[in-house]
């Protein structure tokens, strides 16, 4: 079929969708209503060829599979997709989360409801090839164009201060994404290809990898969001509309981790290595000051905002760890962090829906009306807590326990972070759903309807499953994982063997 | 038949939450019930068949690297133990709250959690590895959070449910750093691979915090941590109190009888790694002397019936811990295993009570309640006399074989332990007689008959006196201020009376308990009278080695077993003698001068509140903990994310265009540059600071 594979179609999929919905027209109900249901095909047929993907893929493996290469830019520059244990899971993720994104907009989008789904659906296409690019221009190109959509989804469909938001959010990202490119073209020069595979063979000079280091840092950093790049984050999550938010916590954040791990670390071993404990030190800084400042947040989505950063602190914590225990706990609190956060910022719409205010302090006693929204959420509370049973607990459990390994002053802090994530988290869940259901405006607030239930039941039953059998996600990491940790400890032990030889100059 | 003692409770639990509001109340009441005396009855038959130790695999949960965790069970002599007491006193709760919450309209909900939390346990003490513990551990940590706070309405439940929740977690804090160490030290968090090892870690030092440490003892003192939060030791114990706002079948499973020994239970467990730490093991005295001794002077003057039971569980808590701490690892399971009985015995007899007093929990509001409910009244006795260690009882066997071990033993501590345990027994006959008294003896003070004359109402609880004076002697508010001793926080229970779906007020009549919430009472009376009787031999007498086998471990110096006998008889006595006084005392002061407490209260003001006020503790968390952390996060979004960071990066060069000119403004070049550029001048200042700091390096 024109020689394109099935990773291609995962891209073209959304892409054809939007296509077809731009060309709907019609009186505006109708355009509105035949753009949501298109959508959901397009984003349910995308699930389920990702699903034909994952049948395909052998999980033992660490090589890249489902590769696709085609002519494009230049002899080095080539248009080029496959995956691997890291980024199946991601891309799993992404299609998975899509249809739920649609489900949650499905009445909360009132104007220009036909251009709202043709970003979404661009969107998805966009994030998918970043975690599908085999080559590094591509890669780039992916991880750019995504900004797009997601400018105008905040900017356009956001809240009161969206356009604050949204150009705060491009900022930080962009600035990034300029460092980000010059550190590309470095690498071109270098090794003359962007080939991902060949990349990863390569060995980058000591010095020269700092300098790439630190400027995919900053791209990677402000996508996280590390602290202190991270404000950003909680003010693009109040104003985006409630899908926006899924897919921000979701997937984009992801995206930094998925950097980090396909590019910094085993193109850049040794700078790696050497700013690791600068890592740590923002990582644990992000979990305490984080969390402690969402403990004292009044604005619902603000609170899972900065509870996101804190999380992704873990992630950069473990994936820095250099051990197996750290790495595939950060993919795995990645993963889970995608369902959690998302089904979270999907309660906060199911309830924003209704009354249409943010504020913490106009809910409370939502039990009352609301048993089974109450239930959800709990669910989701507490895999945000990483109580064990549920996702949440497994990623963090291992990235803590790799942490410890690495440096156990460095755990010491960071397990600060699930004494006072039970507080934000507990907090938050007393005072909007317990107490007394005293205000009038709560009094005739009504229970989840059944489309809202069949979007929140997956997430709670993948929330627990993959608390008590993670595997399925887990052992997919595990052999990119010690491929990974092997190649770093080959190149880390070159150098030290060549340090070695070397006569001290100083 | 294991698979079946653990997961009934869970397909329970999963029943009554998932389908209660299409069964009915009632019939989830049956089958969670009726599936919990299910899963009793097996414990029972496991528990007295005994054998070797089983080890059953249930599934795999996680591997990364050389990390393995499986669902697994560990079944061997203290796990039966264990299983027995969990299962026995669940069932007899369940049934019991088929009559104490009859006019609930959420009962499916709470045998859900009733029974989610039963599974939780059982998990916890079947555990073969300690992340499958921690699981239960936080499980059962999960199901009291949501216990405590079942009554969601009382803003007084939510805050003790979350204090309960956070608290616990501090201890977790220790528990997961601990189970961190463990596994860099033994490569493994199953028993069965670190146990073998242990000699070989044994002359280890780890260094931590600036400090190099015997590696085992960090391990054990960590762990150890966790097992204060969840057995609410010194330190960690100002939880427990306040989660009596659950109902109180509540309070007689989870937070005496059961999820609170949880800690003991992790101690005895991991008795091979501690036996060889005795460092931590003198922590672990000296914590449980403190515990029994400081839990029990608070419980001296306790008016809410539920809160002296409280502080009681608190203290012989310290007691179990004095007994690992010492050695007598037997003694201690042993005491866990009567005290389940007579504790539950005395908060289902106080949940009788308070239904016959229509949810009055103060017991200055009571008061000869003898003749009106002679049952609960007979039943509360045998639960005094147990606790109490009155010869013959449960509690005397296993109290007084700790006293003994803490005389008897050398370790460091253990004068301490010892003279902490034996004033605790002194301050433990007087308050549970003083219980007696004041809800049983003496004047009725409730309903028509009340009067002003509280026994306990000193002088110096002025907020108490003034709101009572206010002319509502049935309400508890008075209690709440007084409770509280200030009024920075909200009244603790001061909203019982909006919950009490009876009403309450002047035309009181108590009355005694229905059959379903009685019968439990008789068989835990049952257990209370002579469990101690019936198991001593096994438990800690000569019948000890063949029954434990290897469950719990002893080093080759540690015969602290053999020598309790050995202890002069002044010391032997020493508890009956407390026990006696204990007795003398608080007759003379609640029957034959009733205006004596007042009197002296108000001649020591000052440790009359210290005690009231429970040492303060709450009172000083709030100033170091609670509100320091609350400003500096205020600090750190309102200063640190605002003004530093925002201030100098987006809203500094752009956003603040943006606002001004309300989103008109295009994206402009200059402003993009100024942006990179100070974002370049921060990187390059965070690497130079992260280069001259030096940071410590990774790796070790």
């Amino acid at each position: 079929m024109l020689g394109l594979g099935i990773l291609s179609g995962l891209l073209i999929v959304p892409l054809c969708g939007a296509a077809f919905i731009l060309s709907l027209n019609g009186d505006e109900a109708s355009v509105a209503r035949n753009s949501r249901w298109a959508a959901l095909a397009t984003t349910i047929v995308t699930f389920i060829l990702s699903l034909v993907a994952w049948s395909r893929y052998d999980a033992t493996s660490s090589s890249f599979q489902l590769v696709e290469s085609h002519a494009w830019l230049a002899e080095g520059i080539r248009f080029k997709l496959g995956v691997d244990g890291f980024s199946m899971p991601l891309v799993l993720l992404t299609t998975f989360l899509m249809p739920f994104c649609i489900g949650a907009s499905w009445n909360s989008i009132h104007f220009r409801v036909k251009e709202y789904f043709v970003a979404f659906l661009v969107l998805e296409t966009t994030m998918i090839g970043v975690f599908q690019a085999l080559d590094l221009v591509l890669f780039y190109l992916f991880f750019e164009a995504g900004l797009i959509p997601m400018f105008l989804i905040i900017g356009i469909w956001g809240g009161q201060r969206r356009v604050y938001a949204s150009f705060k959010f491009f900022l930080y990202t962009l600035l990034g994404s300029v460092l980000m490119l010059l550190a590309v073209m470095a690498m071109y020069w270098e090794a003359g290809t962007t080939d991902i595979p060949t990349l990863l063979q390569h060995r980058f000079p000591a010095e020269m990898q700092w300098w790439l280091w630190l400027a995919f840092f900053a791209s990677f950093a402000v996508k996280m969001p590390m602290w202190p790049v991270h404000t950003w984050l909680p003010d693009a999550h109040v104003e985006a509309p409630t899908a926006g938010s899924v897919i921000l916590a979701g997937i984009l954040l992801k995206m930094g981790g998925y950097g980090f791990i396909r590019i910094s670390l085993p193109m850049l071993p040794l700078a790696s290595q050497d700013f690791a404990p600068l890592v740590f030190a923002l990582s644990v800084v992000a979990i305490i000051f984080t969390s402690l400042t969402a403990m004292m947040q009044t604005d619902i989505k603000k609170l899972i905002a900065y509870s996101s950063v804190a999380h992704m602190g873990f992630v950069t914590l473990g994936l820095f760890t250099l051990n197996e225990q750290g790495i595939q706990g950060a993919l795995f609190l990645m993963i889970s962090h995608g369902i959690v956060s998302g089904a979270l910022f999907l309660c906060v719409g199911v309830v924003y829906d209704r009354m249409h205010t943010r504020e913490i302090a106009a809910y409370g006693g939502l039990v009352k009306r609301m048993p089974l929204y109450a239930a959800a959420m709990m669910v989701f509370t507490m895999a945000n807590v990483g109580l064990p049973g549920t996702s949440g607990f497994v990623g963090e459990f291992l990235s803590m326990m790799g942490a410890f390994r690495a440096n156990p002053m460095v755990a010491f802090f960071s397990t600060f972070g699930i004494i006072l994530s039970a507080c934000y988290a507990l907090w938050l869940y007393a005072r909007v759903i317990y107490g007394k259901l005293d205000k009038p405006k709560l009094q005739g607030i009504l229970d989840l309807d059944l489309r809202e239930k069949l979007i929140l039941a997956p997430l709670v039953a993948l929330t627990i499953y993959y608390g008590v059998h993670p595997a399925p996600v887990l052992d997919v990491f595990a052999p990119s994982t010690e491929a990974l940790m092997t190649g770093m400890k080959a190149a880390l032990a070159n150098t030290q063997t060549a340090a070695a030889a070397l006569p001290v100059p100083r | 038949m294991y698979h079946a003692i653990v997961f009934f409770p869970l397909i329970g639990a999963l029943i009554a939450g998932l389908f209660g509001r299409y069964l009915g109340a009632r019939a989830c009441e049956y089958i969670t019930t009726a599936l919990l005396a299910l899963t009793a009855l097996m414990a029972w038959v496991v528990f007295l068949e005994g054998g070797p130790e089983v080890r059953v695999q249930v599934a795999s949960w996680f591997t990364a690297g050389d990390l393995t965790v499986d669902w697994a069970f560990r079944i061997d002599t203290l796990t039966r133990v264990m299983l027995v007491v969990v299962t026995s006193v669940s069932t007899l709760v369940h049934l019991y709250s088929i009559g104490y919450m009859e006019e609930d309209p959420h009962r499916p909900r709470f045998f859900a959690y009733l029974s989610l939390f039963t599974f939780a346990m059982l998990m916890l003490v079947t555990a073969d590895n300690l992340v499958q513990m921690f699981f239960g551990w936080e499980g059962v940590g999960l199901a009291s959070y949501l216990l405590i706070g079942f009554w969601y309405e009382k803003p007084s439940a939510n805050a003790a449910a979350m204090k309960a929740f956070i608290v616990n977690r501090v201890g977790d804090f220790g528990f997961s750093l601990g189970i961190f160490l463990v596994f860099v030290l033994f490569g493994s968090v199953a028993f069965d691979g670190i146990f073998p090892k242990i000699d070989s870690v044994k002359e280890m030092t780890f260094h931590f915090l600036g400090h190099d440490w015997n590696a085992l003892t960090l391990a054990c003192l960590l762990l150890f941590m966790g097992a204060m939060g969840k057995s609410a030791q010194f330190l960690l114990h100002t939880w427990l109190p306040d989660a009596m706002e659950g109902p109180t079948p509540v309070s007689a499973l989870i937070h005496a009888a059961t999820m609170v020994t949880a800690g003991v239970f992790m101690v005895a467990r991991l008795s091979p790694l501690f036996e060889v730490a005795p460092d931590a093991l003198i922590v672990v005295t000296v914590i449980g002397g403190i515990t029994s001794f400081f839990a029990a002077t608070i419980g001296l003057v306790q008016n809410d019936i539920k809160r002296v039971i409280a502080y009681s569980t608190c203290s012989q808590l310290g007691y179990m811990f004095v007994a690992l701490g010492v050695g007598a690892y037997s003694a201690g399971v042993f005491h866990l295993f009567t005290h389940a009985f007579f504790k539950a015995l005395l908060f289902l007899g106080a949940g009788s009570v308070i239904h016959a007093m229509h949810h009055e929990q103060d017991m200055r509001n009571m008061g000869a309640l003898r003749r009106y409910i002679p049952f609960t009244c007979a039943m509360m006795a045998i639960g005094s006399l147990a606790l109490i260690g009155f010869p013959f009882t449960a509690g005397y066997y296993s109290k007084d074989a700790i006293i003994e071990a803490a005389y008897a033993s050398t370790r460091p501590g253990h004068t301490l332990a010892f003279l902490c345990t034996v004033v605790a027994a002194f301050f433990t006959s007087f308050y549970s007689w003083r219980l007696f008294f004041m809800t049983f003896e003496g004047p009725a003070r409730w309903g028509v008959h009340a009067a002003h004359d509280h026994p306990d109402a000193p002088a110096a609880a002025h907020s108490a006196m003034a709101h009572e004076a206010d002319g509502a002697p049935g309400h508890t508010e008075g209690a709440a201020h007084d409770d509280k001793g200030s009024d920075i926080e909200p009244a603790h229970h001061s909203d019982v009376v909006a919950d009490d779906h009876h009403g309450h007020g002047h035309d009181l009549h108590p009355h005694e308990s229905p059959l379903v919430m009685t019968i439990p009472l008789a068989v835990l009376a049952f257990g209370a009278l002579f469990a101690g009787l019936i198991f001593k031999n096994r438990f800690i007498g000569e019948g000890m080695d063949a029954f434990w086998g290897h469950a719990l471990a002893h080093g080759p110096d540690n015969h602290i077993m053999h020598e309790i006998h050995e202890v002069p008889a002044l010391v032997s006595l020493s508890p009956f003698i407390m026990l006696v006084l204990g007795f003398v005392v608080a007759y003379w002061m609640y029957i034959r001068q009733p205006k004596l407490p007042g009197e002296l209260a108000a001649q020591q003001p000052g440790l009359y509140r210290f005690l009231l006020n429970k040492w303060y503790f709450d009172e000083i968390y709030d100033a170091i903990f609670v509100r320091p952390a609350k400003k500096f996060g205020l600090f750190l979004w309102k200063e640190g994310d605002g003004r530093i960071i925002d201030g100098f990066g987006p809203n500094g060069i752009a956003a603040r265009v943006v606002d001004v000119t309300r989103g008109v403004v295009r994206l402009q070049t200059g402003y993009l540059y100024h942006y990179a550029f100070v974002m370049l001048i921060g990187v390059a200042g965070l690497i130079s600071w992260y280069l001259m700091a030096g940071f410590p390096k990774g790796g070790h």
